[in-house]
């Protein structure tokens, strides 16, 4: 049985055990209506949840499992010859095996042995789902017959569902937060193997990138360089430039909207800004890269200036439009949150409209505001694909913006492309990259929202 | 009829009954709002008195607020709000196209429903309304205008060693005296307040019942409110508006113990509203 058409089973097994759990509690007890604790739903409720949680939990650790140990079954089937061969090899030849059993087309088609292994292979997976499916159904409906057994006047039905409620709330909470943290770990572990071969200092200090490592011993090319700062430099300086651009204009355009706009306008203006925020970044990328940059470099010859054609100008700009609907939307919230109170109050003593924008409004949202403008920052950070494609590869440590540099995420991107080795320094060395990156955005979230957050107190 | 005994006129009231010193500031005449399509006032006319403390009351919903505002014509910043008739104040007509909607405000002030200090200190928030209108030529000067509003409002002992802490850290009572202050700063002529104790509690509002009474010296006084005790407190005239008309004017203590109109006479005896 496939495993969609056993979960839609395990499903109507659950919502029947739904049905016979209520209608247990709904025809009386002893042949008379006895006041029940719970209303009837809840009984419901509780058969249901005896009948579909053991059983999908069966079946997705069931899942987990299976391929391992078919895997190994299937191993210890092939001939010694194969299951000698080194681990790689063996995971191609099994992954012939997997093709053939699938009908897919493959090299190995007229092999003997390899035909038998792909029948025993086809006849372990039809084993395991059959004894799967006839595991879970089993499971749920002995789970009907005891939550059924249950359903009882005196049983608090009720206060069973709602503990049961809050465990699956949770677990998925912490499978949330238990990814974060497996995450985190990883980029831990794997810059501290970077760490143990280049210097924390070297890293941290250095002024000088250039990852490329000789491959051999009598290769010629270099040793390969880890200083950070220079890619560190480069995503500030496009940040900069960046929230140079977004902060006025997405301030600006939330004052208006949410000050002047009439209702119509404001109806039509901001989910279009909202749509700006919904363009795929490659999109802002190759706008970057082909439309403004060629006329930042053109319009730079006009006045004599040297601009290349992969500029941090022209991507800290673009990635500025990028951000303006991200600083406009939080800002246009929390110029909303201001009481009308104040405006009156404002108005009331003669105030005009911009004074009171500017005197009282603005003063009484900063702090939302510059929230809002350090989760830009940390979005601005974080942005790979506008830089990619707008400011180069070339990792100056300079603060001309008309030059070419590059950013850490752009690093992470060019060190992890193609075939690598996966304990080189230098593939490693985007993990210590993606570490830092992540220790300054999450500074930067914190600080941003514990701003936000002490805003909101001030008018509750 | 039991009113009489339920509330007595007080004797702020009671020195105040001469009609032939009667002096009108503002004067409203046939004034009809619209919010939209919806009628909210129809045809108001009402002379305010110089000095005087005019009590507008009504069952909530019957156009107290919407008249109110229509004196420092905050009905403007509502879009679908349209003001027809005639408001003058001292004479002048208040839609007039050479009268600035922001000179207007300056000379008739406005207290709130619920105490709305700006998340300034207190200094700032009494000087908020003098640096809008240029009012003070030196800090030297600003500072006596915080100073003396603050004293006028009856709050200058209570803050004067933290003025520069802020006006959203006081109580309620403090903090509408502190929206008195600051629109006592800008020099009104007239004092708009609408509700202004329906947030405080009765020694709060005992206290700016008060100050009321004090600053009617200086300053033409309009208060909406919902409580006929305290209309009858302070003021020395009152409207009853029903339904968007104002029904019956006249000095508070006739209004309170000879009312002419049957619906006056049943909102005071508490029958509606
Ligand atoms: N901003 C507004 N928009 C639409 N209708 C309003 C507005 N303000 C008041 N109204 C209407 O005008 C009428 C009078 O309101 P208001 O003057 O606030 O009454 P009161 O202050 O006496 O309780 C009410 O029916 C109210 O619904
Ligand atoms: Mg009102």
């Amino acid at each position: 049985m496939p495993i969609s058409l056993l979960l839609a089973v395990l499903v109507a097994l659950t919502v029947a055990g739904f049905y016979m759990g209520r209608s247990r509690a709904l025809a009386g007890f002893g042949g008379k209506a006895v006041k029940l604790h719970s209303l009837p739903a809840y009984y419901g409720y509780y058969v249901a949840l005896w009948c579909g949680i053991p059983a999908l939990f069966i079946v997705a650790i069931w899942l987990v499992f299976e391929p391992s140990i078919i895997r190994a079954l299937l191993i210890s089937s092939l001939p010694p010859e194969v299951q000698s061969l080194p681990a790689n090899r063996l995971g191609l030849v099994i992954n012939d095996v997997r093709n053939l059993a699938t009908g897919n087309a493959t090299s190995v088609t007229s092999d003997p042995a390899m035909r038998t292994a792909a029948s025993y292979y086809a006849h372990l997976k039809f084993v395991s789902q059959v004894a799967l499916a006839i595991l879970a159904m089993c499971i749920a409906v002995v789970g009907i017959v005891f939550g059924r057994q249950n359903v009882k006047p005196e049983f608090w039905a009720r206060n069973r569902v709602e503990k049961a409620i809050m465990v699956i709330l949770m677990v998925s909470s912490t499978i949330a937060v238990l990814t974060t943290i497996g995450i985190v770990l990883s980029l831990v572990f794997e810059s501290l193997r970077f760490f143990a071969r280049i210097p924390v200092t070297d890293f941290l200090f250095g002024l000088h990138w250039s990852p490329q490592m000789a491959l051999r011993a009598d290769q010629v090319g270099s040793t390969g360089a880890f200083g950070a700062i220079p890619l560190f430099a480069g995503t500030f300086l496009i940040s900069a430039i960046a929230m140079v651009v977004a902060a006025p204009v997405g301030l600006m355009s939330a004052i208006y909207l949410s000050e002047y706009a009439p209702r119509n306008v404001r109806a039509i203006v901001k989910p279009l800004l909202e749509v700006l925020a919904g363009v795929p970044t490659v999109v802002y990328g190759f706008f970057a890269a082909l439309t403004i940059a060629p006329f930042f470099r053109d319009s730079g010859l006009m006045f004599g200036l040297n601009i290349s054609s992969e500029s941090a100008l022209a991507a800290g700009v673009v990635m500025g439009i990028m951000i303006i609907p991200f600083v406009s939307s939080l800002s246009d919230d929390v110029i909303n949150a201001v009481p009308q109170s104040m405006r009156d109050g404002s108005l009331g003593l003669g105030a005009t409209h911009s004074e009171t924008i500017k005197r009282v409004i603005v003063p009484a949202a900063l702090p939302g505001i510059v929230g809002g403008l350090l989760l830009a920052v940390s979005r601005a950070i974080g942005e790979t694909m506008i830089v990619v494609m707008a400011a180069g590869l070339a990792a100056n440590l300079t603060a001309n913006p008309f030059a070419a540099v590059t950013t850490v995420t752009v690093q992470i991107v060019t060190l992890l492309v193609g075939d690598q080795e996966f304990d080189s320094p230098k593939t490693l060395a985007a993990f210590a990259l993606g570490l830092v990156l992540f220790c300054i955005t999450l500074v930067l979230n914190v600080i941003a929202l514990s701003v936000v957050n002490k805003y909101r107190e001030q008018y509750e | 009829m039991t009113t009489t005994t339920q509330i007595p006129a007080t004797a702020s009231a009671l020195k105040h009954k001469r009609m032939e010193q009667f002096e009108p500031s503002v004067v409203a005449r046939k004034v009809s709002v619209f919010y939209g399509e919806k009628q909210a006032l129809f045809d108001v006319d009402l002379d305010i008195g110089r000095h005087e403390v005019t009590a507008l009351i009504g069952p909530s919903g019957c156009g107290k607020s919407t008249f109110l505002r229509c004196l420092n014509r905050m009905n403007d910043t509502i879009p679908i709000c349209r003001v027809t008739g005639k408001i003058s104040l001292y004479g002048k007509d208040i839609h007039d196209p050479d009268i600035d909607v922001v000179h207007l405000r300056a000379r008739v002030g406005m207290v709130f429903q619920k105490p709305n200090p700006f998340p300034k200190s207190i200094y700032e928030n009494v000087a908020y309304g003098p640096r809008i209108h240029g009012l003070a030529a030196s800090k030297a000067e600003m500072d006596e205008i915080v100073l003396t509003s603050l004293d006028k409002a009856g709050l200058l002992g209570e803050v004067k060693d933290r003025l520069t802490e802020p006006g959203t850290g006081l109580s309620g009572g403090q903090q509408q005296r502190l929206c008195i202050a600051r629109a006592i700063a800008v020099g009104p002529e007239v004092i708009l307040m609408d509700e202004p104790c329906s947030a405080l509690d009765p020694i709060a509002t005992a206290k700016i019942e008060e100050l009321i009474d004090e600053l009617r010296e200086n300053f033409t006084i309009v208060i909406v409110t919902h409580s006929m005790q305290q209309a009858a407190r302070v003021s020395q005239r009152t409207a009853f508006f029903h339904l968007g008309v104002l029904v019956e004017t006249g000095e508070t203590e006739d209004i309170f113990t000879t009312p002419k109109d049957k619906r006056t006479q049943d909102y005071i005896t508490g029958r509606f509203g």
